[in-house]
């Protein structure tokens, strides 16, 4: 689905990224971890069309990104930013339609199809009750949940989450990422994740990446790379991973260094 | 769709009734006819000089205040839309203070003796001013690729004080005479012509056209830069197109009516408040509000009241409370 190629990226003369290669294949969801500041925003972004890189190179679906033209792209991948903002009170029916606005020619409006896909996925969300009222409104739960709907409704056949449940509670974090996941398994999509809880990356994902200062530490299986060492190496912490019977996932649980204690 | 109607209905009625309006009362039944007659070729059995009144004179204004109107409401939405701010007005990039500068400057040269080929009026050069004044405000902002709307109403905001000293470097050196440069500010529509009438319907079917092309794109500006284009829009051409458009068409209208506020501002923000944000129907029926309001606000300046209060005084003075009762009442709805 992804592809990059020894990619670097500099804000001015702030290095980003410097020689991040990645392939992610499709229908696996990824974990895009690392501390603040090692690149994971700046990542998805570039696959976004939002920045371009210095160097190297970025593909999706196997074509070259700039050979994607933007409205075209937006057919296959879609973001879901880390806060929903939206100017001015549009309701949440509107907003959720505008994620079909990359299938639709100009001055086209919303086939009946349209419109059993979007009832459909603001079913699915339970955001159904709230289609008349403007988003402005909504609790911060509700809004994530219309961002994860207008995504969905674009049919993407990747999804870039950015930190896109680090404001909810547990039981919003997980109904949203359930969603999400069961999509993964059932229809094959895509999903890059950037994620600050190990704990919920390691019961979303398949396979993890690691970032730190830049560059990829370390990436594969949940199972392989989700280990004491690597995260002490990320995140500067002290860790201990073991598996849980009641989450059936992986639970790490981490302090801070002896000796910086 | 039955505002939009409704809006469109009354602002033929109220066209008619504007040209029944003024020193010489003419029925509206009359003026209806008279208007009917320009499409038969047959003016029999109206009175003549009623037929010229309202012909000649009457309905270049009314059509012209109805144009004008519409096109700045219209550009004041587009304006709000494309930089995400409910405070932004046609004029934002500096438009009316190039315009200003370019009458004042074209004016001052006159007072000074400077005789100009006909053809270098003072709507040619307040024209000239608000274009070049446009692409310096672009200019500015553009350092900044993504041409935030932060960057552009900085620049506005530069451009447009500089301007104003300029204005008022001006306005010292012609002294005496200051009067015709403040009285062009303040603008007018009593001298509309059918050839202003024409030159806005151009420019206004060809912007309106290109805007409502862009009605979802613009909604979907809303949602901030990254949604946006992770939703297939081009914000950044999206700009350029709709600034461009949009600020040449308030150019024309300034170079036609001089500077009329409160009208792109006000109006986009009733509409909003009675309709909601969606630009498929906002845009339009701003054009439709926009022409309402002005055409209201010039027919009791030229029929109503006993002197004539230049246009753009009167809007700004009936806007400027209005505004602030809306603003209020938003605080109080929204909790402040």
């Amino acid at each position: 689905m992804w592809l990059a190629d020894d990619v670097a990226f500099a804000y001015g003369r702030q290095t980003v990224l410097d020689g991040i290669s990645l392939e992610l294949q499709p229908g696996r969801c990824y974990g895009l971890l690392g501390p603040n500041g090692s690149g994971k925003t700046t990542l998805l972004d570039l696959f976004c069309r939002l920045q371009t890189p210095d160097r190297g190179t970025l593909a999706v679906q196997g074509r070259s990104l700039s050979a994607w033209p933007v409205p075209q792209l937006a057919r296959v991948q879609a973001l879901v930013p880390q806060e929903f903002l939206i100017r001015f009170r549009f309701t949440v029916r509107e907003v959720v339609e505008m994620g079909r606005h990359p299938h639709l020619p100009r001055f086209g409006s919303l086939t009946a199809d349209d419109h059993a896909l979007v009832d459909s996925v603001m079913a699915e969300l339970d955001i159904a009750n709230l289609a008349s009222r403007p988003v402005t409104e909504l609790s911060g739960g509700e809004k994530q949940r219309v961002a994860v709907a207008r995504a969905l409704v674009q049919e993407p056949a990747g999804l870039l989450l950015d930190e896109a449940t680090s404001n909810l509670d547990i039981y919003h974090s997980l109904t949203i990422l359930d969603v999400i996941r069961k999509r993964v398994t059932r229809d094959g999509l895509t999903v890059l994740a950037a994620l600050h809880d190990l704990n919920l990356a390691a019961w979303f994902c398949d396979e993890l990446i690691f970032l730190s200062q830049g560059r990829v530490v370390a990436m594969g299986r949940v199972e392989e790379v989700l280990r004491p060492e690597i995260i002490g190496r990320v995140y500067g912490v002290e860790a201990m991973v073991r598996e849980d019977d009641f989450s059936r996932a992986l639970q790490v649980s981490y302090r801070l260094q002896e000796e910086s204690r | 769709m039955t505002t939009g109607l409704g809006l469109a209905v009354l602002l033929l009625g109220g066209m008619v009734l504007a040209g029944s309006m003024g020193y010489l009362h003419v029925p509206p039944g009359e003026v209806l006819d008279i208007a009917l007659s320009g499409f038969r070729g047959r003016t029999d059995g109206l009175d003549p000089v009623a037929v010229t009144v309202v012909r000649e004179v009457r309905f270049p204004r009314i059509v012209t205040a109805v144009l004008v109107g519409g096109i700045l409401a219209l550009c004041g939405a587009v304006f709000q839309a494309i930089l995400l701010n409910p405070l932004a007005d046609p004029y934002t990039l500096g438009v009316s203070s190039g315009a200003a500068f370019g009458a004042s400057l074209v004016i001052v040269l006159q007072i000074f003796g400077l005789v100009l080929p006909e053809l270098y009026t003072v709507p040619v050069f307040a024209f000239l001013g608000a274009v070049s004044t446009l692409f310096v405000v672009l200019l500015l902002a553009s350092g900044d690729r993504r041409l935030s709307s932060t960057s552009l109403i900085l620049s506005g905001v530069i451009v447009a004080a500089i301007l104003s000293a300029a204005i008022g470097l001006l306005k010292f050196l012609a002294d005496e005479q200051v009067g015709i440069i403040i009285f062009w500010l303040m603008g007018s529509l009593s001298s509309a012509s059918w050839k202003d009438v024409l030159l806005l319907a151009v420019v206004g079917a060809g912007g309106l056209a290109i805007v409502l092309g862009q009605a979802q794109p613009l909604n979907i500006m809303a949602t901030g830069e990254r949604t946006a284009v992770t939703l297939g829009v081009q914000t950044v051409r999206l700009r350029w197109l709709m600034l461009i458009t949009c600020s040449l068409m308030t150019a024309v209208c300034v170079a036609v009516s001089g500077i009329i506020g409160f009208v792109g501002l006000i109006v986009p923000h009733l509409l909003r408040h009675s309709v909601g944000p969606d630009n498929r129907y906002l845009l339009p029926l701003c054009f439709l509000g926009g022409g309402l309001l002005l055409l209201a606000a010039d027919t009791l300046t030229r029929a109503v009241l006993p002197a004539e209060v230049p246009i753009g005084v009167l809007t700004a003075l009936i806007g400027g409370p209005v505004f602030c009762i809306l603003f209020r009442k938003r605080q109080q709805e929204q909790g402040g």
